[in-house]
């Protein structure tokens, strides 16, 4: 347990981080590309990809919700220690990670303000698997149309009829990632 | 034929040997030393430290050193260097009422416990170049006496007593860090006051200035102005109690201004506060003036449009870092701007000259 | 240069840059807040584009910086001497082997592909801030979509010049939604803006904006019906390497006053005077 808690996290940081950041950006820039990262092995339920995000992109200044098994002993004291970020509820939170189930409601997540839409939640939803089957996105980032195996249709067309505010969404599948940003139309 | 200009490298690499032997200047003139600019330029080294933002004399000594004298690029280079030090924690706030006063002065009573102590100041000499100091001369010996101890009470808490001067209430909310956070509108009182006192010293004069002159004019008394050394406190979680980490020289002033009242609230005079790294009188009377004018919204004053009534401009336009590097960089190249303006102002002339030659026609 | 961090900003702030990055790449053309760090060169030099690219920047990336178009302008020198020193990056000036260009003032003349990030240096990054000095009003006026002042203004300049008297910093609008400012390119070059298949960012540093173009992008340049859009430029050819469709530097070759024009883009010059093209003034 102790150990699993201080393994895991980037032997190197500058560059380690530097790589998951460039995949991370790539996904955000190419929303359906679906991108392989390394570098993190948190403890389980999450996964490797999960971790590395984590690891890229919190630490003490931006708060994190734990949705539904992913808010376990191992994770906390792993993700607390390796980023320092603190936990919150979900209203609160600049980052919520968990599956899609316990991810929901939706409603809940900070989408930002007319003059600042950038103060929205990012959530990492934790899937089973991560295919380019799949729904139809369009949008910026995307040439023509793309698709990918997308948990819920309806709530992303919801999340887009909000923009400029509106949630981001990172997916993880062990060691890949895909993302979709609020400004993709799915369909 | 043609050859393309080449060879920045070299040209910016002898561009910088060249200032280095500049700096240095002639080498039958002993050096300068590091400790004799802070100890001899301690009111440049002050300033450096003030609005740098960094409370280390030596750091500022050798900025002031390496940068020619130019304070403003001395500043900078400290600027530069902060920004790198990693943060351990932040300090208890400091406590100005034990403050071990070197000068303290007030211009609203004659007298007053703890008493007026003029300290090393420029005030009353006579602006007469000393001939003396350009030979060697000798080390001068000012008297001296035993130090007061024990607290220095602030004049405005004596107003403050009798309920004639604003109550400032108790914040431990902590504040916004501007060096953390992008500065944004509506800025609160913290963060002006953070803003101002690693403002510019001209320009900050400049605006309290011009309140003085009537744009936003709050008739300002110093109340209290005191240059001193004041602790420096840091709680360690370890310890479970706060340590004494070091000590820092800090000027306060602490003006009293406008009053204010209403039919429901008898009159009450307001505050202006100024708080600046090292002996650097003339820039915390700045920030005092300022920070008053500033809080005209808080204070149901009338905008008079005065610029210091301005936080938006006041803070946008206060940090001589900024200012001076965007200023500078209209001397980098423009040429690919400037091409398309050329371009379209011979289009727009020769079009121009097109239509007259055709209403001569005409 | 050991005693400072890879690329030389510490992990916390790069992560907050990265943050800034990923918001500004999700809503196109808005202007992410951040907290622009004092960096060891002037505001107004590229600081915004420095923390942008030590924050994209990996091990492995091959690094172009340009300004003006020129890899070998003093300021591009020492900001890839910088990178060269902080982040141990391999440096190119080839625009097809770099994967982060760092850019002032131009968008190089070959079309990027996937795979390569194109940051911009930007000093003013609000296009509505010479209509409106204050940030609290520009910022108010993006959450409502009001642009009409803009408008106003080109069509003030149509009513006096005949044109829109805009020729670099030329305003677009992202995907039907923000008005954005491209910074001092010529507008020469925004047509390439839009569509893009490489990763565009910008970064201002004095004004603590980051902001971002996705690839394949819809980006508009503000025109009129009866005024469309143009991009111009001079019309010569290059002296050099006879090249009649890249943007153009004009020099003063003579007391007399005699003008040549030279690609503003070294790269594109040089590659097409390698390949054998020959321009008027060539040796």
């Amino acid at each position: 347990m102790q150990a699993n808690t201080l393994s895991g996290g980037f032997t190197k940081p500058a560059a380690q981080s530097a790589h998951a950041f460039r995949r991370v950006l790539e996904a955000m820039a190419r929303p359906g590309t679906i991108q392989d990262i390394e570098g993190a092995a948190p403890p389980a339920p999450m996964s490797p990809a999960m971790g590395a995000v984590l690891l890229t992109l919190c630490d003490t200044e931006t708060p994190v919700y734990l949705a539904g098994d992913m808010d376990c002993e191992a994770v906390r004291t792993w993700l607390a220690f390796h980023t320092g970020a603190p936990f919150v509820g979900p209203a609160h939170c600049m980052f919520a990670v968990g599956s899609w189930d316990a991810l929901a409601p939706l409603a809940v997540y900070p989408i930002g303000t007319s003059e600042y839409p950038d103060r929205s939640a990012t959530l990492i939803v934790e899937r089973s698997e991560l295919s380019v089957k799949g729904a139809t996105l369009t949008g910026p980032g995307i040439k023509g149309q793309t698709t990918l195996s997308v948990p819920d249709v309806d709530a992303f067309q919801t999340n887009r009829k909000l923009f400029p505010l509106g949630l981001d969404f990172i997916l993880t599948s062990g060691a890949r990632l895909a993302a979709l940003p609020r400004s993709t139309k799915v369909s | 034929m043609y050859v393309a200009v080449k060879g920045g490298e070299r040209a910016i690499q002898n561009a910088h040997a060249w200032l280095a032997e500049e700096r240095r200047g002639p080498t039958d003139i002993a050096e300068l030393g590091i400790t004799q600019i802070r100890e001899q330029l301690s009111l440049a080294v002050n300033r450096v430290m003030a609005e740098g933002s960094l409370y280390d004399p030596d750091l500022a000594a050798l900025a002031i050193k390496q940068a020619r004298g130019d304070l403003i690029e001395a500043i900078f280079l400290i600027r530069a260097y902060r920004t790198t030090l990693p943060r351990f924690g932040a300090s208890e706030p400091v406590d100005t009422g034990i403050m071990a006063c070197d000068r303290r002065i007030s211009a609203t009573f004659k007298d007053l416990p703890g008493g007026q102590v003029l300290g090393p100041t420029f005030d009353y000499t006579h602006r007469l170049l000393d001939f003396k100091l350009a030979a060697d001369g000798e080390a001068p010996n000012a008297p001296s006496r035993e130090p007061e101890t024990g607290n220095v009470p602030h004049v405005t808490e004596f107003l403050n007593r009798e309920g004639l001067i604003e109550e400032v209430p108790h914040d431990d909310t902590p504040p916004p860090d501007l060096t953390r956070e992008p500065l944004e509108m509506p800025a609160d009182r913290a963060l002006r006051l953070q803003a101002l006192t690693r403002a510019d010293e001209g320009f900050t004069l400049g605006l309290a200035y011009s309140t003085q002159r009537g744009y936003g004019r709050n008739h300002a008394f110093v109340g209290e102005l005191r240059i001193g050394s004041v602790p420096v406190e840091m709680d360690i979680p370890e310890l479970g109690f706060s340590v004494e980490i070091g000590e820092v020289i800090l000027t306060e002033c602490e003006t009293v201004n406008q009053f204010t009242g209403s039919k429901t609230e008898p009159p009450q005079f307001t505050r202006g506060y100024g708080l600046v790294f090292g002996q650097t009188e003339r820039k915390a009377i700045s920030m005092a003036l300022v920070d008053r004018a500033l809080r005209w919204e808080e204070l149901g004053e009338d905008n008079v449009g005065a610029p210091a009534q301005d936080a938006e401009f006041v803070l946008y336009h206060a940090d001589n870092i900024q200012a001076t590097g965007f200023l500078e960089h209209i001397k980098l190249p423009h040429y690919v701007d400037f091409q398309s303006e050329l371009e379209l102002v011979r289009k727009l002339r020769h079009e121009a000259g097109a239509q007259q030659v055709q209403e001569a026609a005409e | 240069m050991t005693e400072y961090n890879f690329a030389y900003l510490d992990e916390q702030t790069k992560r907050m840059i990265r943050r800034a990055i990923l918001k500004g790449l999700a809503i196109p053309g808005y202007q992410v807040p951040f907290a622009s760090r004092e960096m060891p060169m002037p505001y107004g030099w590229g600081t915004g584009g420095v923390q942008v690219s030590a924050a994209v920047l990996t091990p492995d990336d091959t690094f172009k910086v340009i300004d003006q178009g020129a890899d070998d302008t003093t300021n591009a020198v020492s900001i890839r001497t910088f990178f060269q020193r902080t982040a141990g990056v391999v440096t190119t000036t080839a625009t097809r082997d770099a994967t982060v260009i760092q850019t002032r003032h131009r968008i190089p003349e070959e079309p990027l592909h996937e795979g390569q990030i194109l940051v911009y240096q930007v000093p003013i990054p609000e296009p509505l801030r010479f209509l409106e000095p204050r940030e609290s009003e520009t910022r108010k006026m993006h959450s409502l979509e009001e642009y009409g002042l803009m408008h106003v203004k080109l069509y003030e300049d149509i009513s006096r010049h005949g044109h829109i008297a805009t020729s670099y910093a030329y305003p677009v609008k992202v995907e039907g939604r923000y008005v954005m400012d491209p910074s001092p390119i010529p507008k020469f070059d925004n047509p390439k803006l839009g569509d893009m298949a490489a990763i565009q960012l910008f970064g201002a540093g004095r004004e603590q904006r980051i902001y971002a173009l996705p690839p394949y992008t819809q980006v508009v340049s503000l025109d009129f019906e009866d005024h469309p859009f143009e991009a111009s430029k001079a019309n010569h050819c290059c002296g050099m390497c006879g090249a009649t469709d890249s943007y153009l530097d004009e020099l003063i070759i003579d007391d007399a006053g005699g003008r040549m024009f030279v690609c503003s883009d070294t790269d594109y010059c040089e590659a097409r005077q390698a390949m054998g093209h020959k321009g008027k003034d060539a040796a």
